[in-house]
């Protein structure tokens, strides 16, 4: 072997085309049938995609590194189910582009906190965690009740999406300005269209509790209230088939 | 300036050609995204630029730089390089100790966004792996390929494009991360503006390696030089897949990743795992092939281990990202696949660490007496830990207690600490006074100074999260005997907080130690020179260390 070895050395371009030959492999066999395997996604008809208002708040959240903290993936360990909720399923993240799985659990996972809470809960709560639990480490993010949620360009955003696979249609991406502020006035003109394009279950609230002003406070409640809600697919399994799932995995 | 004086009259009209392009860009990056955050970055482009420019400008008619610079080595950008390291390494360990004061006393953000937690650890990552440790892979990657090749660079712009290029993608990054622009996908947060950039960048090393190794007066290619070839190669191709995204529009810093999901996940991971493998494994073993056998004045123990190792990290490495996803929604035949490839990993890194502390055997007298080779053989030594440790943590049964927890922040920094930093800090050590021509360090009792500090913040680091990682995933897996989860999350929350200021006092041992070597760096270059006992370095003066030619 050092032989031949020996020979690989003496050309620096044969060597860089040993080393790509070498290291690819292992990608290729690993992540390419993910995207052709059938069953990597499980197939369910209920599950939606963001709207506007969420959308905007996912881009919060990832702004401010929420998922340096929090991870977004229940594993399919007993105490994960007991403690978070049904563990995750591939579909509830089929439209996060990226996806915000997390890795680090300084607080608690989020993939379930979907109304778990209320809106007055999160909003006092990020403004300023430590008056709501004591103990907490979380940064206190006041200013997003103080900034304007930026909307003119929304409808860009969505057709990106469009582009890597999000089904959007032409409606949504022509309204995605006038629904992100729909989602946030229930009272206002815009609403109507929000639950026609997204579905009656479709939160329309004031999130920040002042229906006045949409702030970047709206967006990222509007987010985190619809965390584990997409779609319905993650319940359908009895509590007890999910736990002995989880521990078969184990 | 000194540094200008060494290009010729059309190296320096080709360099503020490239300059005035650099800041064309920036000027129609800011006007397309003046709406945006966008908007910003379009500004320190151009500013970057125009210093350049303003730079070149004023030395434009200093006189040529003599014929007889072609016999020598080109070493100024590397000496530039090395300060820079340090500027990084000093930086962005202060925001490692500011972060992790923040989790000790959460209320250090004085209400500002920039200075919030999510926004300040990316700065930290970034800060430490790619401007602390990229910069100190490109400066000893170019000093070590000469000296193997006994060839002098092929010009004199294209290692200053490659250079000062990749600072401005890392002051994209980071004041990108302070502003509230970033991707979010781990080690990879950078826009996609400024990942266009890196893959300029990185081309234009990599032709530049070729080019440099094409020169050589060596038949073989040095086994440094493997482990260079690897990370330049990997990182891109890497680099490209992971960052494949569709930008908002021209005007705008957002972009969506072409990924979703499970296959996103998979992705990020096989680029995660695999910058820890090429950018901070491979690319410092590189270091360590040559610096360590320098300093000791030994040859490499085993050439036959040499190949192993390397085409053993090269083939494996790759295989080994998912076991960041066990009991997730991948798909479990990936998990099982990433688990048993990490296992097998343990053999060749196994082999790199005992090659090189084998190498040390003879020389033991040397590593005691000399804190320099003790900075590279502790760090040998944290390789061979950190990777059993990794090989561990792989196993599915292990992780699910381990991950999410600071077990893995605490394993991340035995190797971060202990070997990154370690073997970077050792080849500086011995790369400053040879560069400079100076007989040895300012201080060499600074030099022990800093190595303590070096190992007692390191040890602090790793022990309390140790501690805090394995009670973290205990509390939160305790049943009682009623069947319930005995912990709520607060409580566990509160049994970290100790655990986390020690590790904010052992982070400042570490930036410390840093600091004392910065200072000790900075007075080195400064001394009047002492002159070198007559090893002057001009080509082919400088034996590669490959033992049986
Ligand atoms: C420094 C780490 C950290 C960061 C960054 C962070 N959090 Fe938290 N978060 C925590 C901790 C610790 C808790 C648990 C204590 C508490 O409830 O405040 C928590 C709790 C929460 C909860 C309540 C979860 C539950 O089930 O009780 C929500 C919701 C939340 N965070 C949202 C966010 C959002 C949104 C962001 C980003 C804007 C964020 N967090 C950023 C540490 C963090
Ligand atoms: C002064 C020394 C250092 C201190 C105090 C420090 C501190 C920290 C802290 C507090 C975190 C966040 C952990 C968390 O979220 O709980 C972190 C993360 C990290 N640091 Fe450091 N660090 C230091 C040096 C380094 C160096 C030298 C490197 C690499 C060369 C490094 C690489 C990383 C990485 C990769 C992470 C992310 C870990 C993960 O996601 O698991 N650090 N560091």
């Amino acid at each position: 072997m050092p032989e031949i070895h020996r020979k690989l050395e003496r050309t620096a371009i044969g060597f860089a085309l040993a080393i790509i030959a070498v290291s690819s492999i292992g990608g290729l066999v690993e992540i390419a049938p993910l995207f052709t395997i059938d069953e990597t996604v499980e197939k369910v008809e209920d599950m939606r995609v963001y709207t506007p208002l969420e959308l905007a708040g996912r881009n919060i959240y990832m702004r401010e590194g929420c998922y340096a903290c929090h991870s977004q993936m229940i594993r399919t360990l007993r105490d994960e189910v007991e403690r978070y909720g049904p563990y995750s399923l591939a579909v509830e993240s089929q439209y996060d582009h990226p996806m915000l799985w997390g890795s680090k659990r300084t607080g608690p996972d989020l993939a379930r906190v979907g109304g778990k809470y209320s809106d007055e809960w999160h909003v006092a709560h990020l403004a300023d965690p430590r008056a709501v639990v004591p103990e907490s480490k979380m940064p206190a993010y006041a200013w997003l009740q103080r900034n304007a949620l930026r909307t003119h360009d929304l409808s860009a955003h969505l057709v990106a999406l469009r582009r890597v696979g999000v089904p959007y249609s032409d409606e949504m991406v022509e309204n995605a300005a006038r629904d992100a502020f729909g989602q946030a006035f229930p009272d206002g003109a815009m609403a109507e269209g929000v639950a026609e394009r997204y579905g009656d279950d479709t939160n329309i609230r004031a999130f920040d509790g002042d229906p006045g002003r949409l702030t970047e406070m709206d967006a990222l409640v509007a987010y985190l209230q619809i965390l584990g809600q997409l779609t319905d697919a993650p319940h359908q399994k009895e509590a007890g088939e999910q736990l002995v799932q989880a521990e078969e995995a184990e | 300036m000194r540094l200008i004086a060494g290009l010729t009259t059309t190296e320096r009209q080709t360099g503020l050609f490239l300059a005035g392009l650099v800041t064309l860009m920036g000027a129609a990056l800011g006007i397309a995204g003046r709406n945006d955050l966008l908007g910003y970055h379009g500004l320190l482009i151009v500013v970057f630029g125009a210093v350049i420019m303003i730079a070149l400008l004023r030395n434009l008619d200093a006189p040529e730089p003599e014929e007889s610079r072609l016999s020598e080595y080109y070493d100024d950008p590397i000496r530039f390089g090395i300060v820079l390291t340090m500027v990084w390494a000093v930086f962005a360990m202060f925001i490692g100790v500011w972060v992790s004061a923040l989790l000790a006393w959460p209320e250090l953000t004085f209400d500002a966004a920039w200075a919030s937690f999510g926004r300040l650890r990316p700065v930290h990552t970034t800060g430490v792996i790619f401007g602390f440790g990229g910069n100190a892979l490109i400066a000893t990657s170019l000093h070590v390929v000469q000296r193997t090749s006994r060839a002098r660079l092929p010009d004199q712009v294209s290692p200053w494009f490659v250079l000062l290029g990749y600072n401005l993608f890392c002051l994209l990054a980071v004041t990108g991360y302070f502003l509230g622009i970033t991707q979010s996908k781990e080690y990879a947060e950078p826009e996609w503006y400024a990942d266009i950039w890196l893959v300029i960048i990185w081309v234009t090393y990599f032709v530049l390696y070729i080019r440099t190794l094409a020169r050589r007066k060596e038949p073989h290619i040095y086994v440094a030089n493997w482990y260079f070839m690897a990370f330049i190669l990997v990182v891109a191709v890497l680099h490209i897949i992971n960052n494949l995204a569709v930008p908002v529009s021209f005007g705008s810093a957002k972009a969506y990743s072409a990924f979703s999901g499970v296959q996103d996940a998979m992705t990020q991971w096989w680029y995660g795992h695999n910058a820890v493998a090429f950018f901070l494994t491979a690319g410092f073993l590189g270091m360590m092939y040559y610096y360590l056998p320098k300093r000791a004045e030994r040859p490499i123990y085993s050439y036959r281990l040499s190949i192993i190792s390397f085409w053993g990290i090269t083939f494996l490495y790759l295989w080994a990202g998912s076991h960041h996803l066990h009991y997730t929604a991948l798909p479990h035949w990936v998990q099982t696949l990433g688990m048993t490839f990490s296992i097998v990993l343990l053999v060749p890194s196994w082999a790199s660490a005992g090659n090189a502390l084998l190498t040390l055997n003879g020389a033991w007298h040397k590593v005691r007496d000399d804190a320099t080779l003790r900075f590279m053989m502790v760090a040998a030594v944290f390789y061979g830990l950190t990777t059993f440790e990794g090989s561990f943590l792989a196993i599915r049964a292990v992780n699910s207690l381990s991950h999410y927890t600071d077990w893995t922040v605490g394993h991340v920094h035995a190797g971060a600490l202990g070997w990154v930093a370690m073997i970077t800090f050792g080849a500086l050590y011995t790369l400053t006074p040879s560069l400079w021509k100076r007989e040895r360090m300012y201080s060499n009792s600074l030099v022990e100074v800093h190595f303590w500090c070096a190992v007692i913040g390191t040890f602090i680091y790793v022990f309390a999260m140790w501690n805090s990682g394995i009670i973290q995933g205990l509390m939160w897996r305790t049943y009682n005997d009623s069947g319930t989860l005995t912990y709520s999350f607060i409580e566990s929350l509160v049994a970290m907080h100790p655990y986390y200021i020690a590790r904010t006092v052992g982070g400042l041992f570490f930036l410390t130690g840093a600091v004392v070597g910065t200072y000790n760096i900075l007075m080195t270059i400064r001394h009047e020179p002492r002159p070198l006992r007559e090893r002057a370095e001009t080509l082919g003066a400088d034996q590669p260390l490959v033992p049986g030619e």
